[in-house]
């Protein structure tokens, strides 16, 4: 899958907050190849989203080398060459969901026009057509999500960066926002770097899960995940799947994971 | 999609005979008791025979009014032209100096002490020192007691509209590579905008107190305070309430001018959304 040159590559990176603080990674090696879904999973404070906010240049590695899109992730970032997406949709109240997905589009100066079409094209890919002249907080909190990561496409980024994205939604909603993020991607056709901390949704949606050890953060495994596609609903109910889950779970109790979180046995149940 | 979608269906709007007909509905309770108050204002000080000097009836009050109403009128406006302009200077100067605190956060730590500490003072007991500064007779000397006293709500209050902005917001405009200057532009000073607005009402009430209560310390004899005062003092009580009316009728309205551009401005806002 892995294309020649990867659109993120991590190479020894090490992040230490302040001097003599905790240390929140160590020797994270790591490749994404054009077109891949890959998802980062671990226990809390496993540093996973830390280590997203290095690929997006939102927070800088002590020591270690971040190449996103062949260049530094600081000049990636000001080329704006990725999408994030938060847990929390992080819409501006003062903002109608079309003006949400266009801000990035303001800001590369994209005029009204051109916008317009985009943010209609946008609002189609996250099924939200009718929707453009809302305010977030009239929106459901899958709604509000879906607006989150139309606004993240809308400049074709060659990169998406998602953190727990769906980490706030119930259980149903967030199966039914997996389903179509999967859509997206293919649609879209753009790379994805993706933390959870459910093991089934990092199955499900990814090329490879990257399993990471409780803190200091490091790879403790990479988990290529050779179910068919396109992954539908039955995909959740084949032995396949509960082999990959249970692969994952392993690793994830190997590296130090508590796993108690209930969500995860209800999933897997 | 395999569950039903959790859409949200465009607000219904109503016509406008129902929209006017919910509006009287929530505005008849306090109209009630407007009506009701007024009633037992007039009805006990008639009623009981109470002194003029400590309240006379409304009625006498408004005729009192009618009859030197451009006295009135043009006192009122004469003072509040010290109190808007007050607040003009104060909430800009608080809007700059909060900005500023915000953008440059090493100079807000070392100056919000001294200004938290300045905002206890009581400002108007600084009266009679601006009326030597900016001239007894000077609308100025009133201006500059408004303002100030404007000045610190204001600040405070849009420093922390400034800086309460939740990190992902910051991180999402990092994220687009967004400078301080767009950051600010784009999501602090709109993020600002309910406590700025909530800061700025409540400086309209300020400024009219600190131009009136400047009054007292002597001003122009065209000031609304100067009238109170003198009314008072020579017993025609009347003059006094007019004046005082007056004072309370320009306070509101100050206050609703600012509530209603509040309201054109931030209809997203939760307190100002319709009721569902």
């Amino acid at each position: 899958m892995s294309a020649p040159a990867p659109v993120v590559a991590l190479r020894g990176v090490r992040k230490q907050f302040g001097r003599g603080g905790v240390l929140a990674l160590e020797g994270i090696d790591l490749e994404v190849g054009a077109g891949e879904f890959v998802s980062l999973i671990g226990p809390s404070g496993c540093g996973k989203s830390t280590l997203l906010r290095i690929v997006g240049d939102l927070t800088e590695p002590t020591t270690g080398e971040v190449v996103v899109n062949g260049k530094s992730a600081r000049q990636a970032r000001i080329d704006r060459d990725y999408g994030i997406v938060f847990q929390d949709a992080v819409l501006y109240d003062w903002r109608t969901v079309a003006k949400n997905i266009a801000l990035p589009l303001e800001m590369l100066g994209w005029d009204r026009g051109r916008r317009a079409a985009r943010v209609e094209e946008m609002l189609e890919l996250v099924e939200l057509t009718g929707f453009e002249s809302h305010h977030p907080w009239q929106l459901s909190g899958g709604m509000q999500q879906r607006v989150s990561i139309a606004r993240a496409l809308s400049f074709d980024p060659a990169l998406l960066l998602m953190d727990e994205p769906f980490g706030a939604l119930d259980e149903m909603t967030r199966e039914r926002l997996n389903m179509e993020l999967l859509r997206i991607w293919e649609q879209a056709a753009s790379t994805i770097v993706f933390v959870t901390h459910s093991i089934a949704e990092a199955v499900f949606l990814s090329t490879r899960v990257v399993v990471m050890t409780e803190r200091p953060g490091r790879i403790a495994s990479v988990v290529p995940i050779d179910l068919g596609r396109p992954r539908t609903v039955e995909t959740r109910e084949e032995p396949r799947f509960f082999e990959l889950v249970t692969e994952v779970r392993e690793l994830l109790r190997a590296g130090g994971a508590d796993l108690a979180a209930p969500e995860e046995v209800e999933a897997e149940a | 999609m395999s569950t039903a979608p959790t859409a949200v269906q465009p607000l219904p709007r109503g016509s406008l005979a129902q929209s006017v007909g919910r509006r009287a509905r929530d505005w008849a309770p306090a109209a009630i008791v407007f009506v009701l108050g007024i009633a037992l204002w007039e009805g006990l000080v008639r009623g009981l025979d109470v002194e003029r000097f400590l309240l006379p009836p409304l009625s006498d009050i408004l005729q009192t009014f009618w009859e030197q109403r451009d006295t009135f009128v043009s006192a009122g406006l004469f003072t509040f032209k010290e109190a808007l302009g007050g607040f003009a200077i104060g909430s800009a100067a608080g809007f700059g100096v909060a900005l500023a605190l915000a953008r440059w956060r090493p100079l807000g730590s070392a100056l919000m002490p001294y200004a938290i500490a300045a905002n206890a003072i009581p400002i108007i007991a600084f009266a009679p020192i601006t009326n030597n500064w900016f001239g007894i007779l000077s609308p100025a000397s009133k201006m500059v007691i408004a303002a100030v006293i404007c000045f610190f709500p204001v600040m405070i209050n849009t420093l922390r509209g400034l800086t309460s902005v939740p990190p992902s917001a910051i991180e999402l405009m990092r994220s687009y590579a967004a400078g301080e200057a767009e950051i600010f532009r784009r999501v602090r000073i709109p993020h600002a905008l309910p406590y700025i607005f909530s800061a700025l009402k409540v400086a309209t009430v300020l400024a009219m107190i600190g131009a009136i209560v400047g009054d007292y310390f002597g001003g122009s004899d065209q000031a609304l305070g100067i009238l109170i005062r003198r009314s008072a003092g020579i017993f025609a009580f009347e003059e006094a309430w007019a004046a005082i009316l007056v004072a309370c009728v320009l306070g509101i309205a100050f206050y609703g001018a600012v509530a209603l551009v509040e309201r054109l401005t931030m209809g997203w806002h939760v307190s100002t959304r319709g009721k569902e």
